[in-house]
């Protein structure tokens, strides 16, 4: 939470217009109604720069992350398949057919801003329930049908997309840029979008936490502690997905989040998904936020697909700590 | 307590399994079931634990439909030792026998009170106290099943269902395991019924043996009773002598090869 809070400062003060730390602390403290009405030595154009473009899109990086490791604990822990990630069961498929057909016929704006996050995020959900209606049989969903049917819909709508993408040269890089993941040129609105999914999300996982903890021992042994297991593994399933697509539909789709950052704290501090759920937020948030701050400040004033950061930076990480902890358990042994 | 099921049938893939079984099993009783493979044993377990509906027939627990029984009330009145044990799992033993409280506990996973002290008895009985802090994959299969058992325990059951327990065990180990069972069950009066492979304990252990065939019950009764030269050959197709344990006047099956 600490190591949160000093990311968010520092990150706010990074940035390619060079407005100093100082002047940065000094705008956003004057946001306070108290303190606003003191002399300052800063323009309007510096207080635009922090509280609309930066304070904005720091808070984005920090939630959609948070969303992406959150929807990845949850995924792992229905699926109890180490390399489930919140892209598994095809909702940035689907998100990104949807993308992709609104780029491609060039209708950004049919319904405003909200056109491509609106439609991305029923494909991504449609993705979804046609993987379940595939795999469940008699109320019963059984994991490695559920896993296939996931592919099965990934393979036929990423089919899709490649489609879309050869079928216009014009808009191919705009296609693939989502498909990329990105957070410039995002606003409050998308901020207020994503917020109450983690709002809501967060604390039904959390709910859920024990019961996922009795479902590492087999559904059989958690079924005979008193865990409803079809519904347990439902729920958890259909709010990792909500706020997999609430992610994906603003920021496009970012990899590797979700799937490492669950990993990473398994590794830190056991497998208890108590401490799953709620760290794997935080730590996704923080994670998401410095991968942001490199993709818009690396090239400055170009800015990097974020997808390609969170990889680059988080591959090599993940290979250290978990070699570190493999020599670990081997001396344990001993 | 009492279990009772009545007319049951089941069915696995549209191939009955279990068809019109009658039978009751009354609180203090240590059952066992026995039969050849894929006799239904384990579906007829299944079904007596709640996991599992049967298509037809009723299973009553004290006189109530189990299956109208919300899932964690039933797990406080029942536990399963699965079979095959507990995976090679990440938590520790003593997170591990701590789930075995998840019946009793809130939302929030908390308890009015502390269960730490139920934890630890069942960790001394079943000889884990030194390893409490060891994960379930540095153990052995058999130190994986007293985890299991250390579990079972802390859940405070009055209903115990083991499924084949001693399944890749040692001699030693199968008889330290159904000791352990031997006595919690005299100490607390429980209803024990197990699905066993191997005869010989099947008769040292049980009172009552419920031997299934064809979908039916072909025998029950004491294990004197139901373990007979004819049984043995109708249900598993070969010849078997049955002498009597010098000690405890079991009954006890010689094979002999069919050449």
């Amino acid at each position: 939470m600490l190591l949160l809070a000093v990311s968010i400062v520092a990150s706010l003060s990074i940035g390619s217009a060079g407005i100093s730390f100082a002047d940065v602390w000094g705008i956003l403290l004057h946001q306070l109604p108290w303190l606003s009405d003191q002399g300052h030595g800063w323009s309007q154009g510096e207080v635009a720069v922090v509280t609309q473009v930066r304070l904005s899109r720091v808070l984005l990086a920090v939630l959609v992350g948070a969303c992406l490791a959150l929807a990845g604990a949850g995924f792992q822990g229905v699926l109890r398949n180490p390399l489930a990630d919140p892209y598994t069961l095809g909702v940035a498929s689907g998100s990104s057919v949807g993308a992709a057909f609104i780029i491609l016929f060039g209708l950004q704006f049919a319904i405003g801003i909200w056109t491509i996050p609106l439609v991305a995020f029923l494909t991504g959900i449609t993705a979804l329930l046609a993987v379940i209606a595939l795999s469940r049989s008699r109320g019963v969903m059984g994991i490695e049908t559920l896993i296939l049917s996931g592919v099965i819909i990934q393979a036929f709508l990423g089919a899709f997309v490649s489609l879309m993408v050869s079928m216009s040269q014009g808009v191919i890089n705009q296609i693939l840029f989502w498909i990329m993941g990105s957070l410039a040129l995002r606003s409050w609105s998308h901020v207020y979008m994503v917020l109450p999914f983690l709002a809501i999300g967060l604390p039904v996982l959390f709910f859920y936490s024990q019961s996922l903890n009795l479902l590492v021992l087999g559904e059989r042994h958690a079924a005979n502690l008193g865990v409803r297991v079809e519904k347990t593994k439902l729920v958890v399933l259909i709010f990792s997905t909500l706020l997999t697509a609430a992610a994906v539909s603003v920021s496009g789709v970012i990899g590797f989040v979700g799937l490492v950052i669950p990993h990473l704290i398994r590794l830190l501090l056991g497998p208890d998904y108590r401490l799953l759920i709620p760290l794997s937020a935080i730590g996704g948030g923080i994670f998401m936020l410095w991968a942001d701050t490199l993709a818009r400040t690396a090239l400055s004033p170009k800015e990097l697909p974020l997808g390609v950061i969170t990889a680059l930076v988080g591959a090599p990480v993940f290979a250290w700590m978990l070699n570190r902890r493999m020599r670990g358990e081997r001396g344990d042994g001993q | 307590m009492s279990i009772e099921l009545v007319k049951v049938s089941q069915q696995i893939q549209g191939n009955e399994v279990l068809s019109g079984i009658n039978l009751s099993f009354q609180r203090g009783g240590f059952y066992g079931i026995i039969g050849p493979n894929g006799v239904g044993k384990s579906t007829l377990l299944q079904l007596l634990a709640g996991t599992a509906q049967p298509v037809s027939g009723s299973v009553m627990l004290n006189g109530g439909e189990m299956s109208e029984i919300p899932r964690k009330h039933l797990a406080r009145k029942l536990a399963v030792l699965q079979q095959g044990g507990l995976p090679p799992a990440g938590f520790t033993v003593r997170e591990v026998v701590g789930m075995g409280r998840f019946p009793y506990q809130s939302w929030l996973g908390g308890e009015e009170d502390d269960p730490s002290s139920i934890i630890d008895e069942a960790l001394e009985a079943m000889g884990l106290s030194g390893l409490q802090q060891r994960r379930l994959v540095q153990l052995s299969g058999g130190e994986r099943q007293r985890v299991a058992l250390a579990k079972l325990m802390v859940q405070q059951p009055s209903i115990l269902l083991l499924d084949e327990p001693t399944t890749y065990l040692d001699i030693g180990y199968q008889i330290a395991l159904l000791d352990i069972v031997k006595s919690w069950q005299r100490q607390k009066n429980l209803l024990v019924i197990a699905v066993l492979h191997d005869l010989n304990l099947a008769a040292l252990y049980c009172d009552e043996l419920i031997a299934l065939h064809d979908g039916k019950v072909a025998s029950k009764g004491e294990p004197a009773e139901v373990l007979t030269e004819q049984l043995i050959r109708e249900l598993y197709g070969t010849g078997a002598l049955i002498v009597s344990h010098p000690l405890t006047g079991a009954p006890q099956i010689m094979l002999q090869p069919g050449l």
